[in-house]
């Protein structure tokens, strides 16, 4: 299964420096809502719309009483793109039609083109200000690899795909790279606004908005950041229509205020369990489970379980320290995946002896009852040993001489060989 | 002659007398790396595994002359111990620790470059002159000194690719692990253009993975200033796009970053790429004629 909650982005191409976005995956990383992103710019002095975060109809109601006026949006708060499309946000007339809305969306799944096809939940609606548009822009900022600094992303073009914008007329985005030792200048706002088009009091509006946005970003240890669309509204103002934040996981120790707002049913559940025994699983659609030690030997052994003409049916990591439980614990997680007709193991042992993962696989085994053939991979420290200790348990354990007869191995025991 | 390091390189351990410095310390002392101290703030005046400890990296460099040093602090700290080995005049810093947060990182690497200093990782095995010394925390044995340079973003990758050259006969110059983080200390580029200036390189060895454009951009410098056989892999071919494999730089975005397109541009740069990790020694016997 994949989850394609993290959103798929392009690139510019010449005359500007190449922005790779990376996407954030939740162990990681974290994404917040759209309603928490929009209480951090209100933190900051960014203009958003008077808005309310409900979990009830009856608070949607309420919302839109006590935010007045004649007209409001109400949009479904998940972890993904394309909402509109997909229903997930609607103009209203009247405050009953919010309530309409929210019955209709919480507690049930918003399937979207970024999501999997049973969707992400909804728990919480948006109920804010309708703003009046006259056009819209786009602006984002993520850490760049090539040029190693935070760089800011604006484009007339808002309201649409970036992606496409991307690809297709790579020459309406324009970019602003933020010096880490001086943060982002006024001047840098200015360039921006003016190329742009911006006018007037606009550019002054613009310079607080993308100064707001810098000083969030390193504040807050952000990954990714967006606002798509930014309007100028009837009134000639700028205003932050959309928030989309993605957060560094490495950095989250640091904001207790941040980590607050984790929405676990966002995230997979399995992965999210893996995460608890310092594992990193993530699902894939084959049959053959892997486990490995190392990210980098982990999709080189999905690859080669590929290449050998199998199907991997996840990645997963056990790291450098892996234990009896956490080999246990992996092999538990591998097969709560139904579609698993073989496991791999495939482990390089480095400082880690090999003897002692293969004392952590004859207990995994006997303990989590594995009934498919595990076939494994042993090499470096105690090698010998270890694939001595796995013959002479008496298991189910086909010991591969190589990592390529590993392969071949799996496969065949997936096909019933 | 080798890069980076050799055994006249001396070595001081920040994070020297917690656990992870202790016990890799130990193994490149008995590996012969020349260690000649470590930092523990609070523990300076001490001793640990016979070696002097100092409470600043200032202090450690003055009395010993330390040009190297291996970082094993957690985390959140990382920062901080970097700028305070740059500003102490040390010229290579390798960071073994995971899970920096990239605005750190960023900071980090600006300091570096600004005094001119070589950091390798963070996220990382660290790098080894086989026979010679070894900075980090991958197995001295499976190395031989020889003619191999290897570069990769993963350690066990590194190790499948170490092991492979060593059963050939091969044996490696020097083998560097740059880490699988987004923002690395040193990129293939840096290491590229040692390993084209060490005679005792012969070959090179380059492991990549998906995600960000480092390999296309390592694939552009070695069409135009590497003239020594280059032999690559790239890791996650079956990865699907979107999705963070394990190391927080290997994801696809976009379609940008795909397996494919790498194998693609080191192709156009001459490169000799193998599609199975098995396969990295038969590769260079093949194109070396060794």
């Amino acid at each position: 299964m994949l989850s394609a909650m993290y959103r798929k982005r392009g690139d510019g191409e010449q005359p500007f420096p190449i922005v790779r976005v990376t996407c954030n995956q939740w162990h990681e990383a974290m994404n917040l809502h759209e309603y928490q992103g929009k209480q951090l710019f209100a933190d900051y002095g960014l203009p958003v719309s008077r808005n309310f975060a409900v979990d009830s109809p009856e608070d949607a109601v309420e919302a839109c009483k006590k935010i007045g006026g004649e007209q409001w949006v109400v949009k479904a708060q998940v972890h993904a793109g394309g909402r509109g499309k997909a229903g997930g946000v609607k103009l209203i007339k009247s405050p009953e039609e919010a309530g309409a809305f929210a019955e209709q969306w919480l507690g049930e799944n918003l399937v979207t083109f970024q999501t999997d096809d049973v969707g992400q939940p909804v728990s919480r609606i948006l109920v804010e200000d309708c703003t009046d548009i006259a056009s819209e822009l786009y602006l984002g900022a993520v850490v760049d690899r090539t040029t190693r600094r935070v760089v800011f992303m604006a484009s007339t073009e808002g309201g649409v795909e970036i992606e496409t914008v991307a690809d297709e007329t790579p020459e309406k985005i324009l970019k602003a790279e933020i010096d880490p030792l001086v943060g982002a200048q006024p001047y840098q706002a200015r360039e921006l606004a003016f190329s742009l088009g911006l006018e007037g009091a606009q550019i002054k509006q613009f310079t607080k908005i993308l100064l707001g946005l810098s000083r969030l970003f390193h504040d807050k240890d952000l990954a990714l950041l967006e606002i798509n669309p930014l309007v100028i509204t009837g009134e000639g103002n700028l205003h932050c229509l959309d928030a989309k934040v993605g957060l560094d996981g490495n950095a989250l120790y640091r904001h207790p205020d941040l980590q607050a707002m984790r929405d676990p049913s966002q995230e997979d559940e399995r992965e999210a369990d893996a995460a608890k025994w310092e594992l990193n699983y993530v699902a894939l659609d084959g049959n053959i489970g892997c486990m490995v030690n190392g990210a980098g030997l982990a999709m080189g052994t999905m690859d080669i379980v590929n290449l050998n003409g199998g199907s991997p049916a996840n990645f997963l990591d056990v790291g450098g320290g892996a234990t009896k439980e956490r080999v246990a614990e992996a092999f538990k997680i591998i097969l709560s995946d139904d579609s698993v007709q073989a496991v791999l193991v495939n482990i390089f042992g480095g400082i880690v002896r090999c003897d002692m993962i293969a004392e952590g696989i004859i207990g995994a085994v006997e303990e989590v009852d594995v009934n498919v053939p595990v076939v494994v991979r042993l090499e470096g420290n105690n090698a010998e040993l270890g694939t001595e200790k796995l013959a002479a348990s008496g298991l189910n354990i086909i010991a591969a001489t190589s990592l390529t007869d590993a392969a071949e191995q799996v496969v065949n025991a997936a096909e019933g060989k | 002659m080798s890069i980076l390091i050799d055994n006249s390189t001396k070595v001081i351990c920040q994070g020297f007398t917690g656990g992870q410095g202790t016990f890799h310390s130990e193994q490149a002392i008995a590996y012969g790396t020349r260690m000649v101290g470590g930092v523990t703030p609070g523990k300076g005046g001490q001793e640990h595994l016979g070696l002097p400890v100092f409470n600043t990296v200032k202090e450690a460099v003055q009395e010993t002359g330390a040009e190297a040093s291996v970082i094993y602090v957690p985390a959140p700290f990382c920062k901080d111990s970097i700028i305070e080995a740059a500003k102490a005049g040390i010229r290579l810093i390798v960071c073994i620790t995971e899970g920096i947060p990239t605005l750190d990182m960023l900071d980090a690497k600006v300091k570096c470059d600004e005094l001119g200093v070589t950091l390798i990782g963070p996220n990382c095995p660290g790098v080894i002159t086989p026979g010679e010394s070894k900075i980090g925390i991958m197995p001295g044995h499976i190395h031989q000194p020889g003619k191999v340079g290897i570069i990769s973003r993963s350690g066990t990758l590194t190790y499948e690719a170490v092991k492979q050259t060593t059963d050939h006969g091969f044996g490696q110059s020097t083998c560097v692990g740059i880490g699988g983080d987004p923002i690395p200390g040193s990129s293939f580029i840096d290491m590229l253009a040692l390993f084209e200036n060490d005679p005792k390189t012969e070959a090179i060895v380059m492991i990549g993975e998906i995600g960000g454009t480092a390999e296309e951009e390592a694939s552009a410098y070695i069409k135009e200033h590497v003239s020594k056989p280059v032999v690559s892999y790239i890791a996650g071919v079956t990865a699907p796009p979107g999705k963070r494999m394990g190391h927080a730089g290997a994801i696809i975005a976009g379609g940008k970053g795909t397996a494919d397109e790498k194998f693609a541009a080191l192709e156009g740069a001459g490169v000799k790429t193998v599609r199975s990790l098995a396969h990295i020694g038969d590769a260079l016997k093949e194109m070396t004629g060794w």
